[in-house]
């Protein structure tokens, strides 16, 4: 007969070092409001003020609504332009820095501007250019260039380093030149994945380029700011809404080029098929 | 027509997975390369078209030696040279006609080749290997759609289209069902006989070897240890190409 192996003391024995982090976190929060003087009585007269502030929002004023439509077209266009040049910029340097088909001394440079680009925040990098250029929608249009160049340029570099070796190996042994080897062996495997990072970001630049004006790079942002200042909340509110409508349109534009690129959708199946257009999102939310 | 002379490859230095291998394949007929998984016969296949570097050895295929070229020499020594892959290795988002035609790439200019204008007569050849292949009517669909045998089927397609003085297989049934592999092996040994194209073929199915070859290669441990007629193929001599011999009875 043997005998079964001892019960150990705890089955359960863990680490102290998880509760010892949270009462840490705990301490380290309160020490952080004390610090920043947010307490009770503050948040009192914080929420007040903001139901003074709601309260002065509505009714929405459209009535210069001009100024809001050459601001929101200026944003639109923005927004295009950046995402045009930021895809044809992104395409060859994130195709230079995949490791798996490029060598060393061409990756790694091209890895570095990707980096580069995304390090900054979109606001940053468009003051850098209201410095630069000066002020207006150029600004705007070059620093979300930079953003979308390291967004794309990121993820497709990571698609084309996740492809099948197999189908490249096939087409390298019919003799095909790279370029064919790229154009037939690699392409068609990460095509629909661009296609979704690229509205993705189209809808991303979008956003963005209601922001950009606020540091003037262009845009309706710089409408929204001015209002703000002049305490404007009438109008404030009808910049929102209609930012907020920009988005959706543009949100619904997007989710149909995927459609049409990816599940080879016409355009007549997107107005009847809402559960067949669900579920390809392969993009990351930033 | 293809000859191998002293041929090595190791992947970690001191440890050959093909050790000095020297054979000569014929202008026609069926050779095919049997043995145990990890004896190197995948790594032979491909040390030809140089999907893998070999690391001695002299590869001459028509003259060339295929180990010293590079560059826009190899590219064209490489057209010569169809190859059909165990896993079918289609480019699964592309149409049937698409892969197909990805067997001229090495004719075609990359910038012809993007825009999809192939010439004319290799579009025709293309429909008129689909339909040899029993694939008449698939040009269009995508190669993701297609069972196992189809892809197969493609994937012979695609390496005939090439117009190929060699083919190349790759344990081309290992993933497919018994029947289906056998049909497969009729479809690569009707196009090598009709055609005039000596195949080299790994496969590790011995029935399958004799029922198609023309000559088998038994390799162990990185050698060629038989090299014959496949009705010399006893008992024995398996015992000596896999080792053991229970799994004979």
């Amino acid at each position: 007969m043997t005998t079964a192996p001892a019960a150990p003391d705890d089955p359960f024995r863990g680490s102290p070092w998880p509760r010892i982090a949270a009462v840490a976190l705990a301490i380290y929060v309160v020490y952080a409001c004390a610090q920043l003087e947010v307490s009770w009585e503050r948040l009192q007269s914080g929420l007040g003020n903001a139901a003074h502030f709601f309260s002065r929002l509505f009714p929405p004023n459209f009535s210069r609504s001009d100024l809001l439509i050459k601001g929101l077209t200026e944003s639109l266009e923005i927004a295009i332009l950046a995402s045009t040049l930021g895809i044809v910029l992104a395409l060859p340097l994130g195709l230079a820095a995949a490791r798996n088909l490029m060598p060393a001394w061409l990756s790694w440079p091209a890895r570095f501007v990707i980096v580069a680009a995304r390090s900054l925040h979109p606001v940053i990098v468009a003051i850098l250019f209201v410095k630069a250029v000066g002020f207006g929608a150029l600004a705007g249009i070059l620093a979300l260039t930079v953003a979308s160049i390291g967004f794309i340029g990121k993820l497709f570099t990571e698609a084309i380093e996740e492809i099948s070796d197999k189908q490249v190996e096939a087409i390298r042994a019919t003799g095909a030149p790279f370029v064919s080897v790229l154009a037939y062996g690699v392409l068609p495997q990460v095509f629909s994945r661009f296609i979704g990072f690229a509205t993705y970001q189209l809808d991303s630049n979008l956003r963005n380029s209601t922001m950009v004006g606020i540091v003037g790079a262009g845009g309706i942002g710089g409408t929204l700011f001015a209002a703000f200042q002049r305490f404007d909340y009438d109008y404030v509110c009808a910049i929102l809404i209609s930012i907020i409508a920009l988005i959706m349109a543009g949100e619904v534009f997007a989710t149909a080029i995927r459609a049409i690129f990816i599940e080879n959708a016409t355009f007549a199946d997107l107005f009847r098929r809402g559960d067949a257009l669900r579920h390809v999102r392969h993009t990351e939310d930033d | 027509m293809l000859e191998l002379k002293h041929l090595s490859k190791s992947y970690v230095a001191g440890t050959p997975v093909l050790a000095d291998i020297s054979v000569g394949i014929p202008a026609q007929g069926i050779t095919a390369i049997i043995g145990a998984s990890g004896t190197g016969k995948s790594t032979l296949i491909r040390c030809i078209n140089r999907l893998v570097e070999p690391t001695q050895g002299e590869i001459l295929f028509d003259g060339t030696d295929m180990a010293r070229v590079s560059g826009k020499t190899l590219r064209h020594a490489r057209r010569h040279i169809g190859m059909v892959f165990q896993e079918y290795n289609l480019v699964e988002r592309l149409t049937v006609m698409e892969n197909l035609l990805c067997g001229r790439l090495g004719y075609v200019s990359p910038w012809r080749a993007w825009r999809r204008k192939f010439p004319p007569e290799d579009v025709r050849r293309a429909y008129e290997l689909l339909d040899l292949v029993g694939l008449a009517g698939f040009a269009n669909q995508r190669a993701d759609a297609l069972s196992g045998g189809q892809r197969q089927r493609v994937g012979i397609a695609r390496a005939v289209m090439q117009e190929p003085r060699l083919l190349l297989a790759d344990e081309p049934t290992s993933s497919l069902d018994p029947k289906t592999s056998v049909e497969i092996m009729e479809l690569m040994a009707g196009i090598a006989r009709t055609r005039g194209i000596p195949v080299l073929v790994n496969m590790h199915d011995v029935l399958l070897a004799k029922r198609f070859a023309d000559r088998v290669l038994g390799m162990a441990a990185g050698r060629i240890v038989f090299d014959g007629p496949p009705d010399q193929l006893d008992d024995a001599m398996l015992k000596t190409i896999y080792g053991g011999e229970d799994w004979l009875h």
